[in-house]
């Protein structure tokens, strides 16, 4: 029986600690009226759950319901407090657009510095480079600083760059955020075709819309917890569970377009 | 429990199942060597990026501090008359101290600098004060052509002794650069006093390795109790370098290799290059440990 699992996550938790006093002063004046120098706060609480190879996941929670740090768990910059996470292949995380851009240098080197932080060799970034190129169409720009793009073109390169990695494993979050329709349009297009081409997708949004149109499983964090992990739609009605009846499924269409998230 | 059935998989990935955490330590940075490079590359091209006079910064530094100890020690004070070549005597010191100091406070400040990148990566962290250490060591190419400018006008020449002393000074500070770099990069993370205190310590390497004064002044008032001093490897390194470069620039190199320079330099040298090693493991055991918590503290 060939093991096709892509990602594990096996009762893992993180923990973080809240300071709320940093200097000598404020630590004393704390103490002195008996005030709590630090409080521990439980960001992800004993989540478990497995993908196999060519699934593509959906991550919903409200703000703050630990997405972000599981995911950077799954990427390989965080470590679990306690339990295992364990992943097969290259992990490309796309965890906020732009990671390494130095304003200073130009879009053409801040492509290879980017495209070797998300793991490509100099060789493959060069065969790459043309395509990344034609993908973020920011035209001229390219051998000007980074300083002076606009957020849309500064995202369209870090997705041009991320989109092209070819990894196994690919982590998407809220990077749709940025950028006008044709933008997100374009980059849906392409996250289907790397869909479509066996990479497992892990796609962190709120925007309902989207998650139903790219994925096949969705799992649901709350304050820390996974409270759902099942099929895209039984997914979303769980979500909207606690939303007032009126609020029913025929709105959210609204409320993406609203948000803009309705691509 | 997942309730869809399993997709056929169309893509079949030939690695295993294992934790996505990179290894972390030295050794791993090395195997990382394309995007060392590039953050070397980066960092120092974003230095000048925007300046007119660029690069000429990284020299106006080191030949400014020159100038003035040449100025207040060397014509002030007279120890130019005291000591022969007392100028190479003091850039040759100057140009492993200054290195040394640049690795120490850029490093500690590396990780710390370098959030967004820390946060967003998965690679050694050990990667940002490595960096740090080459950044440096690129800056210590052009000084030290102009101090073989000035050592041969003054009838300097190239001897395979000199060379080895002058390998061995820089590989102590090399090395002892980057382990304290280790330390305090990720101190400094916890606690952000550690910038501040590395600079305080700054000050007293300037002046405690023959620098600004030769040795024979330490030996002369501490005479039979140099071992102290000498426990400190800076020392050491500035002691080679000038043994590989101000000795020959002298009138009588043998004479001043024996009599200005501290009794088997060699072993003394040897000997503080192993203290570095042995610092260096401390340095990555502790960097280990603190390691772990450095993303969530960074935020």
């Amino acid at each position: 029986m060939s093991d096709n699992r892509s990602i594990v996550v096996r009762h893992v938790s993180k923990t973080f600690t809240l300071r709320y006093h940093r200097t000598l002063k404020q630590m004393s004046v704390a103490v002195m009226r008996q005030q709590e120098l630090t409080d521990s706060f439980l960001a992800v609480d004993d989540v478990s759950f497995t993908i196999r190879q060519g699934e593509s996941i959906g991550l919903m929670g409200l703000n703050g319901s630990g997405k972000s740090t599981l995911l950077k768990m799954i990427n390989g910059i965080m470590r679990p407090d306690s339990g295992k996470v364990l992943t097969r292949g290259r992990v490309a995380g796309l965890i906020a657009t732009g990671a390494g851009f130095h304003a200073q240098l130009t879009g053409r080197d801040n492509v290879y510095l980017n495209a070797a932080i998300l793991g490509m060799s100099e060789a493959e970034t060069r065969r790459k480079f043309d395509d990344i190129v034609e993908f973020a169409d920011i035209g001229k720009f390219l051998d000007s600083p980074v300083g002076h793009y606009s957020s849309g073109m500064f995202a369209r390169l870090g997705f041009a760059v991320a989109i092209h990695v070819d990894a196994d494993i690919f982590l998407a979050d809220e990077v749709l955020a940025v950028g006008d329709r044709p933008f997100k349009r374009k980059c849906l297009a392409k996250m289907q075709e790397i869909r479509d081409s066996g990479t497992t997708l892990f796609y962190v949004s709120h925007a309902a819309g989207s998650v139903r149109k790219m994925c096949d499983r969705v799992l649901v964090l709350e304050k820390g917890r996974l409270t759902f992990d099942g099929p895209v739609d039984k997914g979303i009605a769980f979500l909207h569970y606690d939303d007032d009846e009126e609020n029913a499924l025929d709105t959210e269409e609204e409320l993406d377009e609203e948000m803009g998230a309705d691509i | 429990m997942s309730a869809t059935a399993a997709p056929v998989p169309k893509r079949r990935v030939d690695a295993p199942l294992q934790a996505p955490w990179p290894e972390q330590g030295l050794l791993e940075v090395f195997r990382h060597r394309y995007i060392l490079t590039l953050l070397v590359r980066r960092e120092i091209a974003a230095r000048y990026q925007g300046s007119v006079l660029g690069l000429v910064w990284s020299y106006v530094n080191p030949l400014s501090q020159f100038f003035i100890y040449y100025f207040v020690m060397g014509i002030l004070f007279g120890r130019a008359q005291r000591t022969e070549a007392f100028a190479i005597h003091v850039f040759a010191g100057l140009i492993i101290v200054h290195f040394f100091i640049e690795t120490m406070n850029a490093g500690t400040r590396s990780i710390v600098r370098n959030k967004s990148l820390v946060q967003k990566m998965a690679v050694p962290r050990e990667m940002f004060p490595v960096a740090s250490m080459l950044v440096s060591l690129f800056h210590v190419v052009p000084q030290l052509m102009i101090l073989l400018v000035a050592t041969v006008i003054s009838g300097w020449q190239p001897d395979p002794v000199g060379m080895v002393f002058a390998g061995l000074g820089l590989l102590i500070s090399m090395t002892l650069g980057t382990a304290l770099a280790l330390m305090f990069s990720a101190a400094n993370v916890f606690l952000r006093d550690v910038s501040n205190a590395v600079n305080v310590l700054s000050n007293f390497v300037r002046f405690g390795v023959p620098m600004v004064y030769p040795y024979t002044l330490v030996a002369l008032r501490f005479r039979g109790h140099t071992t102290l001093y000498l426990l400190n490897p800076m020392t050491e390194a500035v002691l080679s370098f000038q043994r590989a470069f101000w000795v020959g620039a002298t009138s009588d190199p043998a004479h001043t290799a024996t009599a200005d320079m501290p009794p088997h330099l060699f072993w003394l040298s040897i000997r503080a290059l192993l203290m570095c090693v042995l610092i260096l493991v401390v340095a990555q055991r502790m960097f280990t440990r603190l390691e772990r918590r450095i993303p969530e503290r960074l935020l």
